[in-house]
């Protein structure tokens, strides 16, 4: 049963990295892709009726590794506590400056709102990368279960790890140029003319650098924990993983010349959602590992009581049908194009 | 250590304070809105949809708020608690992951479609899509309280080995009567937050003489549906949250009450001042014999005192608690006086003209605020010294990982940013107030084909 959690919670957050990930890519090219107040309003338009919901996926993320491993929630919260607040202030921001832009029709108010979307969409990205980055590397968990890391210490990788060091600082980079070509496809996908062809301009560009981090990432990962790829050499499955990175890389750099959007960002999609599963593929069956493995907090010693986990997999499937209903059913309704002219943003 | 404990306190209680700003205006006008919805769908008039425009537009701004104010909440049980979240998260993680997973999801998703798919949609659907917002934020409202009954009077548990709350029996702990009241308390409060909202705005336009076509509607509506819960709030609700404490929380009754001493024909007190260093109350003001009868239903029955109860089993903060639990009350009863008069002018046809009456009610719209804020400082305080009631106390719940130092940093941060959004809240909201409902043909090119084309 807690394994069946372990990869509800890592499909939840891939799908959320997947989803809010064109938003803040879509922010992050936003002040240099989107020159006019036009094409800013059509970059808003294309995020502004899916964003809440894609950020919903966070938060119900959170709220099942809250109710499926009590144990990772309290420490894992509580040892990130300065990068999470610091997300949620981000996260906040994001919000306001997506929302409360297009309130008043004034360059300074809109010019500040703009900014304020950009970069906390930039920084958003790289802490999220920050994250995944601290999760595969491992903490300074100790017998009582609990770590406390402080955002750096001396950036090397040290008894005393601190959020951001050389490693995550790599991952964060990584996320932030995976999610901006991401975020570009979309935006490409969702537009027309001078936007979309600029936005085809920047994941262009993205394009080698992500080529080049992947490869890079792979090897520190390994050369910072060379047992990272065990369950790779025990499980064949596991090799599905690199075969569909490399080939949803290699069909981003064909069909975005293309001009085959769609295509292009099903492949971002793709090669985010399994990098994130090889990510758990890798790790599993622990769920924070402790820089000293006997601490490693596990499937095992995090679940919640069994009874809880069986009652909660009969309401989360239904939830989980009516969440992808709604998201379809969204989706389809403000499918195409967008254009100006009718409502808000 | 101590100061960790209060400095962590301190933070779940202010962001959860100012948090509560926002849903308690979300769940009454999203009631209030499908209310003008289904009547301008019904009578297929115009005025109605554009009011639900109006509405849905001051809904938007204060949504936004809720949201990024809500996610710290959720956060806080790992970041802030984190002792408590090992200890009850087998049980109340049902909850909390049940409130993202149906309510959220829902909220979300119909909120974009209510707020910019009116063109996509036909009346009908788009009627559909302000029901789906309503039930989701109403939804959403339930289990939060599911998850708070549980702290107040935990059921449907067991205890593991290792120590921890296990879940024992879905149903017992979903149904925790102790929710079913306070859920019916509270939606109350919030359905009265968005009437006197929509009134106070209906109020200021016909005292201004603007939009007065609108603002007739704004007043009958807030006042009709303030006034019914208004009512509600006090009988049945508030009476039988008030009989649940005292079966249930006896020490708390006592500590809300003001009441030292033990006594039969116990008293109500009206106003005084707890002195808590010799315990008694200082200048009271009381009513003999009510306690007893609200409490037990009876004129000579024994309530008992503070004193029946040994010390360190008391709330910690009971002057706090007895003046949020009297403030909560004394508005409850202000807020049925007025809408009771309210009501009574308005069948006579005399609503509209009653400057005096207006002026009330528009000054009025702060107050629905104060008593929901205090209405939940009295189920929080009064749950105190327990983070779970009975089971474990404040002081062992929260994160020790976390030192005073950073738990200040980040509460400094988020009184700054909350400043920020506040300020920025209001200056949009007086901005659409101003603003006002578009005349009525002007929103004409707003409507879906199939309602042009009538």
């Amino acid at each position: 049963m807690a394994s069946l959690w372990f990869w509800i919670v890592a499909a939840m957050v891939a799908t959320y990295v997947v989803l809010d990930g064109f938003d803040l890519g879509a922010g992050a090219i936003y002040l240099m892709a989107a020159k006019t107040n036009d094409e800013r309003r059509r970059v808003l338009r294309a995020i502004g009726p899916v964003w809440d919901g894609n950020e919903v996926w966070l938060l119900a993320a959170g709220g099942t590794l809250y109710f499926a491993f009590p144990q990772l929630y309290a420490s894992s919260f509580s040892g990130f506590y300065l990068p999470l607040t610091i997300v949620l202030w981000l996260l906040m921001l994001r919000a306001i400056g997506i929302e409360f832009r297009s309130h008043i029709e004034n360059q300074v108010w809109q010019d500040f709102f703009d900014v304020v979307f950009s970069v906390s969409s930039i920084l958003l990205a790289v802490f999220f990368g920050a994250a995944l980055g601290n999760v595969v590397r491992g903490v300074p968990l100790d017998a009582t279960g609990y770590f406390f890391e402080p955002l750096w210490t001396d950036f090397k990788l040290s008894p005393q790890t601190g959020i951001l060091d050389w490693y995550t600082v790599l991952i964060g980079v990584m996320a932030l140029v995976t999610l901006t070509a991401h975020g570009s496809y979309y935006v490409a996908l969702k537009t027309d003319a001078d936007l979309s062809r600029r936005a085809r301009g920047f994941a262009l560009l993205c394009w080698p650098l992500q080529f080049f981090l992947t490869f890079s990432a792979l090897v520190a990962t390994y050369f910072i924990r060379p047992d990272i790829m065990a369950n790779y050499g025990k499980h064949k499955i596991g090799l599905l993983v690199p075969i569909v990175v490399v080939a949803s890389l290699a069909v981003m750099l064909w069909a975005n010349p293309k001009g085959k959007e769609k295509l292009a960002f099903v492949a971002s999609s793709l090669y985010i959602a399994f990098l994130l599963v090889g990510a758990a593929f890798a790790l599993y069956p622990v769920v924070l590992p402790a820089r000293d493995h006997q601490y490693d907090l596990t499937i095992y010693n995090t679940a919640a009581g069994n009874h809880g986990l069986s009652v909660g997999f009969v309401w989360w499937t239904f939830a989980a049908v009516l969440a992808v209903a709604y998201f379809v059913f969204v989706y389809r309704m403000f499918r195409g194009k967008v254009q100006l002219g009718e409502g808000h943003y | 250590m101590e100061s960790a404990l209060l400095i962590h306190r301190i933070h779940f209680a202010f962001t959860a304070t100012f948090h509560y700003l926002f849903p308690q205006l979300t769940m009454g006008l999203a009631l209030l809105i499908v209310v003008l919805k289904t009547i301008g769908l019904w009578r297929n008039d115009p005025v109605y949809h554009e009011a639900a425009r109006f509405w849905g537009r001051i809904f938007g701004i204060n949504f936004v708020l809720g949201v990024v104010t809500g996610i710290p909440m959720e956060f806080q049980f790992g970041t802030n608690w984190s002792h408590f979240s090992r200890f009850a998260g087998g049980v109340i993680g049902q909850t909390l992951a049940m409130e993202g997973m149906f309510a959220f999801f829902l909220e979300s998703a119909f909120l974009g479609l209510f707020l910019y798919g009116e063109k996509r949609l036909s009346p009908k659907a788009h009627w559909l899509s302000a029901v789906a917002v309503f039930v989701g934020s109403w939804l959403s409202g339930y289990f939060i309280i599911a998850t708070d009954a549980f702290m107040q009077h935990p059921v449907g548990y067991f205890t593991a080995a290792d120590g921890s709350l296990q879940l024992a029996s879905f149903w017992d702990f979903v149904l925790n009567p102790w929710a079913g009241w306070q859920y019916a308390h509270n939606m109350s409060g919030a359905a009265i937050t968005g009437a006197f909202i929509m009134t106070a705005v209906g109020a200021l336009y016909l005292l201004s003489g603007k939009w007065t076509a609108y603002a007739r509607i704004f007043v009958k509506t807030g006042v009709i549906t303030g006034c019914v819960f208004s009512v509600l709030q006090i009988f049945p609700t508030g009476d039988r949250q008030g009989k649940m404490v005292t079966d249930l929380q006896p020490v708390t009754l006592a500590a809300m009450e003001g009441l030292f001493q033990g006594q039969a024909e116990a008293p109500l007190l009206i106003v005084g001042q707890p002195n808590v260093q010799q315990g008694k109350i200082d200048n009271p003001i009381e009513v003999p014999g009510v306690l007893s009868i609200l409490t037990y239903r009876r004129w000579n029955a024994n309530v008992r005192g503070l004193n029946a109860f040994p010390k360190q089993d008391w709330p910690d903060n009971i002057p706090l608690l007895y003046y949020s639990y009297h403030i909560m009350v004394g508005l409850g009863t202000f807020f049925i006086i007025i809408m009771v008069v309210a009501m009574f002018l308005l069948w006579r046809g005399r609503l509209f003209n009653a400057k005096w009456m207006l002026w009330v009610l528009m000054l009025a719209a702060p107050f629905p605020y104060i008593a929901n804020t205090a209405g939940w400082m009295t189920a929080e305080l009064g749950r105190q010294p327990w983070l779970v009631y009975g089971l474990m106390r404040t002081e062992n719940g929260y994160s020790t990982a976390v030192s005073a130092g950073n738990g200040m940093f980040t509460l400094l941060g988020f009184m700054g940013m909350y400043t920020v959004l506040g300020i920025l809240g209001l200056f949009l909201l007086r901005r659409e107030i101003e603003h006002g409902p578009a005349a009525v043909q002007d929103s004409a090119p707003n409507l879906h084909p199939a309602m042009q084309a009538r």
